[in-house]
């Protein structure tokens, strides 16, 4: 059987003829870049028939340039609660007028805006978002209301044994006072302080390093609107490095950890996770195709173990963590209560077996081509090229770095995958916590 | 609009393409004209259950996802009180290896007995997952049984309780199958870098020699019109109190659904809607509050939802809404507001439009509902509904007699 073509259908058990996703040339569609007169960048991708837009404000305002808490996600879910000229309502209204959804998210290193938006209305938007960025004013009874509810929110997720784990396990790969690893309390609300959101807002928005990104059927004058209305701010290049912030991380001492939040609950949220270098390190591309064999989608061993055989969970995962400086490798799961334990057991087993056992080539072709095929429909779209792109750009990659990932997909070998579990998924290393 | 062409196959299979050179994919979708509303009352879940079965192995395909990754394909399926609906997208030049797969599995299944046992398993701890471990997960079993006294709506999806997931039983599924898996109930759409010629000639190779089946004739339960209002208080370990209200409203294609969706615009779509305005920013009774429907195929119900703020007492949190719904019955909402949600409606049909999946995934719904075409045709139903009807089915819906109230008390 030759690898790029499978035999001829002769009847319904054999399977039609199939071109290999690992023969197909996967191109990145082009990015275009412009550099406003600040030295802000835009990156644009110019595609798609639909009349859809998508704009995004990417500033380097994430929780990892926070002096106390909750600053830099409290600044953010802010920037839409009013201006000098407009009310909280108003900004609102502004944007829903038009049909358009304008999102903020904080993250790590950076924090957003995101506009989606119908072509023929852009140009009424993009004033509001600049009056955003510029003009923000933070009244104390929004920042009363948001402390209240966040805090409502977070008292129901904190009965959620998911929310929890989630949180714990940050907390003990990467330290509690890293900006990966810290979580927020009910407390660190009421602590929340007016001023310190108006200087944040200075800092790292008003004056902050901000990259652009377009998607979308582009209209004509895009770039020069965001010339007029972003090009003269005082924001800075996203690459300008006026200030190193590190953070050390601080992984815990102990690996192993039981909480319980509900004792009739029925079900155990698992999570067990490692350190993992970041995607500047030359095994990450491959712990990307072992991460697929071991549990990084639905044909993977774990789920064909512990869901397909043994029925013990809905669904389970592994992953490498988007982060910019260094990620980790998390296997994640809901089990049932009584089988929790077998449950980890068997993620254990699989990852004996896929260090001591080479994986067989056809398990090894299954998962090429699926990761192909899902890069494939992943591409088709504007949007999802963008995201491709700012992905990149925001990790300090480029284009070749795609490309290397795709020929790392078609060419790694079932013994270089099997160093790489050898290296790395050794039990020792990970922190395991079940939380009920 | 979209193009669109339909055919039907001799075994009655309807069949829809959708033609979009622009992307390098295909689509693959089959919905089955069966949800948890055709179960039977004490084997509720079970159409669910049977979806998961549906990747458990065909007659002679042990494996439905290997091949179909080795293609570089992608799969899942979903099931609603309506319909059961899969789908496969996959690079366009692998389409017959998504239409082997699908219509194998459409001639008849393997009928595993190890299928069963681990789906069964899955399947209960998809339920404790989702509604028994979660606070407030019991809402929509005690809404909806509350709501519905006559129509099968009165279940969620996932079944009443987990006994009757764990009861099913191997003669169960191959009676399930037969009724209501075969080509006369179901419609095949497929879309993306395809012709048409090339999918007539692929649905009859692989679809064409399964046998009809018997159409499934529904037996339609119409839900008395509610006339006296209905109220129900739970307590549970849950940190806040929380109010759920539901209203009936119209069945999926009557002027009223289009009505009533712009109504949850108006009332809870975004940061500038009428109860989030006024409940959570200017009362601050509620830290949350939505208004949505559930898109039912049959008179579903509209729903406002949302959690108090501490210290707020039940009864003003409900008047606080109870005003805002004398507002919408009582005053024409003004041009500017009426010109936002449509313009919202256009947009949200816009982004939706830009994924092939959900484009194929409508077109098989509009061909459930009696014709695909409706996908370009019903859209322009919302752009016709004036600030009038919007005032006149306001008050009918929000009649009191029509409401169903569920008050959930934190035992804190």
């Amino acid at each position: 059987m030759s690898a790029a073509e499978k035999r001829i259908a002769t009847n319904r058990k054999v399977t039609p003829i199939v071109k290999l996703p690992v023969e197909f040339n996967v191109q990145l569609p082009p990015c275009k870049k412009y550099v406003l007169s600040n030295g802000v960048e835009v990156f644009a991708v110019d595609m798609g028939g639909e009349d859809t837009l998508m704009l995004n404000w990417v500033f380097y305002s994430g929780n990892w340039f926070e002096k106390k808490k909750l600053s830099a996600s409290a600044t953010n879910y802010l920037l839409k609660n009013g201006t000098t000229r407009l009310t909280a309502f108003g900004v609102n209204e502004h944007f829903e007028y038009y049909g358009s959804y304008l999102n903020r998210s904080c993250y790590n290193e950076t924090a957003e805006l995101n506009l989606h938006c119908l072509n023929k209305h852009v140009n009424e938007l993009i004033p509001v978002v600049a009056e955003i960025i510029t003009d923000s004013v933070f009244p104390e009874e929004e920042l009363s209301i948001y402390k209240q509810n966040a805090q409502q929110r977070l008292k129901v997720s904190l009965l959620k044994c998911e929310f929890v784990a989630g949180q714990l396990i940050d907390s003990y790969l990467f330290g509690e006072h890293h900006p990966y690893g810290k979580y927020s309390r009910l407390e660190d609300y009421e602590a929340l302080q007016r001023e310190e959101i108006l200087d944040f807002y200075k800092r790292y928005y008003q004056e902050g390093r901000c990259v652009i990104f377009a998607a979308g059927k582009l209209p004509a004058d895009l770039i020069d609107r965001l010339e007029q209305y972003f090009g003269k701010l005082p924001l800075r290049p996203h690459k300008s490095i006026d200030e190193v912030v590190a953070h050390p991380t601080s992984p815990a001492a102990q690996k192993k950890q039981q909480i319980t939040i509900d004792p009739q609950g029925v079900q155990a949220a698992i999570r067990i996770a490692r350190p993992f270098p970041n995607r500047h390190h030359p095994d990450f591309q491959k712990a990307m195709v072992l991460n697929n064999v071991y549990g990084g989608f639905f044909g993977s061993r774990l789920m064909a173990n512990i869901r397909e055989e043994k029925g013990y969970t809905y669904g389970i995962y592994s992953y490498l963590m988007n982060h910019v400086e260094q990620s980790g490798w998390i296997i994640s799961t809901e089990a049932g209560r009584d089988v929790s334990e077998a449950t980890v057991k068997e993620i254990y087993k699989e990852m004996k077996q896929i260090r001591e056992q080479l994986i067989e080539e056809e398990e090894l072709m299954i998962t090429k081509n699926y990761m192909i095929g899902t890069i494939l429909g992943d591409l088709d779209g504007p949007f999802q090229v963008a995201a491709r792109w700012k992905n990149l750009v925001l990790n300090n990659l480029d284009e070749k770095y795609f490309n290397q990932g795709i020929e790392t997909i078609k060419t790694v070998t079932a013994e270089e995958l099997q160093q790489v579990a050898d290296k790395y998924l050794r039990p020792e290393a990970f922190y395991e916590l079940l939380v009920v | 609009m979209i193009q669109l062409e339909k055919f039907t196959l001799q075994n009655g299979l309807r069949v829809v393409v959708h033609e979009d050179p622009a992307t390098p994919m295909a689509v693959l979708n089959v919905m089955y004209d069966v949800g948890s509303k055709d179960e039977d009352p004490n084997k509720t879940g079970f159409a669910h259950l049977f979806e998961h079965l549906m990747f458990g192995g065909s007659i002679n395909v042990k494996d439905f996802e290997t091949p179909l990754q080795m293609a570089g394909g992608e799969n899942n399926a979903y099931t609603s009180n309506d319909v059961t609906n899969y789908y496969i997208q996959i690079p366009a030049e692998n389409i017959e290896t998504a239409f082997w797969l699908e219509s194998d599995r459409m001639l008849s299944l393997a009928f595993s007995k190890k299928a069963l046992e681990v789906q069964r398993k899955v399947v209960c701890e998809e339920f404790r997952e989702h509604y028994i471990n979660k606070p407030y997960g019991d809402v929509w079993f005690r809404m909806r049984e509350m709501a519905y006294t006559t129509h099968p709506y009165q279940w969620m999806t996932i079944g009443k309780e987990l006994s009757h997931v764990e009861n099913a039983e191997l003669q169960d599924v191959k009676n399930f199958f037969s009724k209501h898996y075969r080509p006369v109930n179901a419609i095949l759409v497929v879309g993306g870098n395809v012709k048409l010629e090339q999918v007539k000639h692929l649905a009859e190779k692989w679809f064409g020699n399964i046998p009809a089946g018997e159409k499934y004739i529904r037996q339609n339960f119409t839900e008395p019109v509610q006339t006296a209002p209905r109220r129900r208080d739970l307590k549970a370990r849950v940190p806040l109190d929380a109010l759920y209200k539901c209203w009936h409203m119209d069945s999926r294609l009557a002027h009223g659904y289009y009505v009533a969706d712009l109504i949850t615009e108006v009332l809870g779509g975004g940061g500038s809607s009428r109860l989030y305005q006024s409940l959570v920013k200017e009362k601050q009774l509620f830290s949350n509050i939505e208004c949505y429907h559930f898109g039912s195929v049959d008179k579903g119900l509209l729903t406002i939802e949302g959690k108090l703020v501490k210290g707020v007492q039940m009864n003003v949190a409900e008047k606080s809404i109870e005003d805002e719904l004398v507002r919408m019955t009582q005053d024409l909402i003004h041009d500017k507001e009426l010109t936002k949600i449509k313009n919202k409606t256009e947009s949200a049909i816009a982004f939706e439009d830009m994924n092939l999946m959900a484009r194929c995934n409508s077109l098989a719904f509009y061909e459930l509902l009696g014709d695909a075409a409706l996908f370009n045709s019903d859209r322009e139903k919302y752009f016709s509904v004036t600030a009038d009807d919007i005032l006149q089915y306001s008050r009918t819906m929000f009649d009191v007699n029509n409401s169903n109230t569920l008050c959930y008390y934190s035992e804190n």
